[in-house]
């Protein structure tokens, strides 16, 4: 699986850092989110769907 | 078919449950036209899949001042000029971010020792102090007023004042104007304290703003106006939640227990969004209107209609959520929409959040004989404000 993060879209909500601390995390200048890692491991693919499913901007797009 | 008049009345003895024409209206069709006050029609989305679409579409806005804008007794015009709530983007984008960084869930996380002491202090008070005792007033209203205090940078001594202040802005018998009066000498108070914070800056949110101001990002009173949107947005609503969060677990004696008897933080975050997604306090709805065509679950949204998302029964759809009516503590809640979805999604929710988790985390292990002072049918619910709660929950032990 890959990850895309739009950060133009991302409102800091840290829904997605929270469904997934491994693989999200938020720049300390102003909170927008940014990847750790574009391609999760398998043991985290839940997660990040979940956190995909809340982001309230739909700012997270995966591809299988 | 007869439009129906929103917003509906709860049934009487179920004042954790939202309106029943509301269920009625979500089982018959995802969205349908009701009739406000003013005699508007705009539509009522009342499915869980249809308000998050909706909420995430671009074609609608939040501006109040577009003549289609479903606007209520529950829309506070007032607050119209303030901060970026009722603002579309980019200018929305602009505003929000230049004070999202201290939202940050680590940021927030650093914040839990300082909640947790505001906390303590407030239960060893009320401990100390006489029984019975309104809750509201002894601890559920003071919360978010010390911890707002702590993050914009409100000087100790002016912590009174503040409270006080505050208690004018949701204060049942206050009329209209004694409320906005409430709302613009807090917005006068923290225009000043910005121009302070410019003159000698400390390590706090009010000063951040007022080095943007010095930058020419942001206006003085743009700033003065995020900074009271924050102190509004992040108060009755952090408040509500705790009073009328405890009612409800005194009324669920089972669910109750369960909080009481862990000290698992997980256990204790779940909680704390299953009592988001279960009372959804922001019971008005969120309002938007439609800036183009919008086809959705087959009927046609027109540019200019209003639209409402009723997340409290969005909230409460079987689709989504297994046994919907059912306070269950122990349920992945995590997609519930308490905060609103989409651009407007609350800024404050990590802190907000924490805040819960804290005192829900804290106040039934330390006062474990909690328990209401009078019967659940003698207690001021707020049916009338854009935010459910309580008036008063006498308390005692
Ligand atoms: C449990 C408590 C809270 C609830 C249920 C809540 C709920 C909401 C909801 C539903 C919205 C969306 C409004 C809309 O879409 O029209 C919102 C927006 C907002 N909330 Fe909260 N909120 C809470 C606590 C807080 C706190 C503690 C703060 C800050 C200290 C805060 C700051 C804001 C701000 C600034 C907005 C406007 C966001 C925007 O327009 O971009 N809220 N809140
Ligand atoms: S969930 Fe979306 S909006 Fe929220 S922080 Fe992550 S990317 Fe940003």
């Amino acid at each position: 699986m890959k990850i895309q993060l739009d950060q133009e879209k991302c409102v800091v909500s840290g829904q997605c850092l929270l469904a997934a601390p491994e693989v999200f995390d938020q720049r300390d200048e102003d909170g927008i989110a940014f990847l750790l890692t574009e391609s999760p491991g398998a043991d985290t693919v839940a997660e990040v769907r979940h956190a995909a499913a809340v982001c309230p901007v739909l700012a997270i797009t995966l591809e299988d | 078919m007869t439009i129906q008049e929103f917003p509906m009345a709860r049934a009487a003895g179920c004042p954790f449950d939202p309106p029943p024409a509301l269920h009625e209206l979500q089982r018959e069709a995802p969205l349908t036209r009701v009739r406000l006050a003013n005699g508007t029609t705009p539509w009522l989305v009342t499915r869980y899949a249809e308000q998050r679409a909706l909420l995430s579409d671009p074609r609608i806005s939040a501006d109040v001042r577009h003549p289609g804008f479903p606007a209520g007794a529950s829309v506070d015009r007032h607050r119209v000029s303030i901060g970026f709530v009722l603002m579309d983007d980019p200018e929305h984008s602009r505003l929000r971010r230049t004070v999202t960084a201290p939202f940050a869930v680590k940021r927030v996380e650093a914040m839990r020792p300082l909640v947790q002491s505001i906390v303590d202090g407030l239960i060893d008070e009320m401990l100390d102090g006489p029984r019975p005792v309104d809750l509201v007033q002894a601890f559920a209203l003071p919360v978010p007023s010390l911890v707002i205090c702590e993050l914009l940078g409100v000087p100790y001594t002016d912590h009174d004042f503040f409270q006080d202040n505050s208690k004018h802005l949701v204060n049942r018998n206050a009329s209209p104007a004694e409320r906005r009066e409430a709302f613009q000498i807090f917005n006068a108070y923290l225009d000043d304290l910005i121009g302070a914070k410019t003159a000698a800056p400390t390590d706090d949110l009010l000063s951040q703003l007022a080095a943007r101001i010095e930058a020419g990002e942001l206006a003085r009173a743009e700033a003065a106006g995020i900074a009271t949107l924050l102190l509004i947005a992040g108060h009755e609503t952090t408040a509500n939640m705790i009073a009328l969060g405890t009612l409800a677990l005194l009324e669920n004696p089972d669910q109750l227990t369960l909080l009481r008897e862990t000290d698992d933080p997980k256990l204790i975050a779940g909680a704390v969004n299953e009592l988001l997604r279960y009372l959804n306090i922001p019971h008005g709805g969120r309002r938007r209107v439609a800036l183009a065509d919008i086809e959705i679950a087959g009927e046609l949204i027109r540019a200019g209609e209003g639209i409402i998302m009723a997340n409290d029964i969005g909230n409460r759809d079987p689709s989504v959520f297994t046994d919907p009516d059912t306070l269950d503590l122990t349920r992945d809640a995590r997609g519930h929409l308490a905060f609103g979805f989409g651009a407007h999604q609350c800024l404050g929710q990590p802190l907000a959040r924490m805040e819960l988790q804290v005192v829900y985390g804290t106040l039934y292990r330390r006062i474990p004989s909690l328990r209401l002072a009078t019967s659940i049918d003698r207690i001021p619910f707020k049916h009338d404000g854009s935010v459910y709660g309580v008036y008063e929950l006498p308390v005692t032990w």
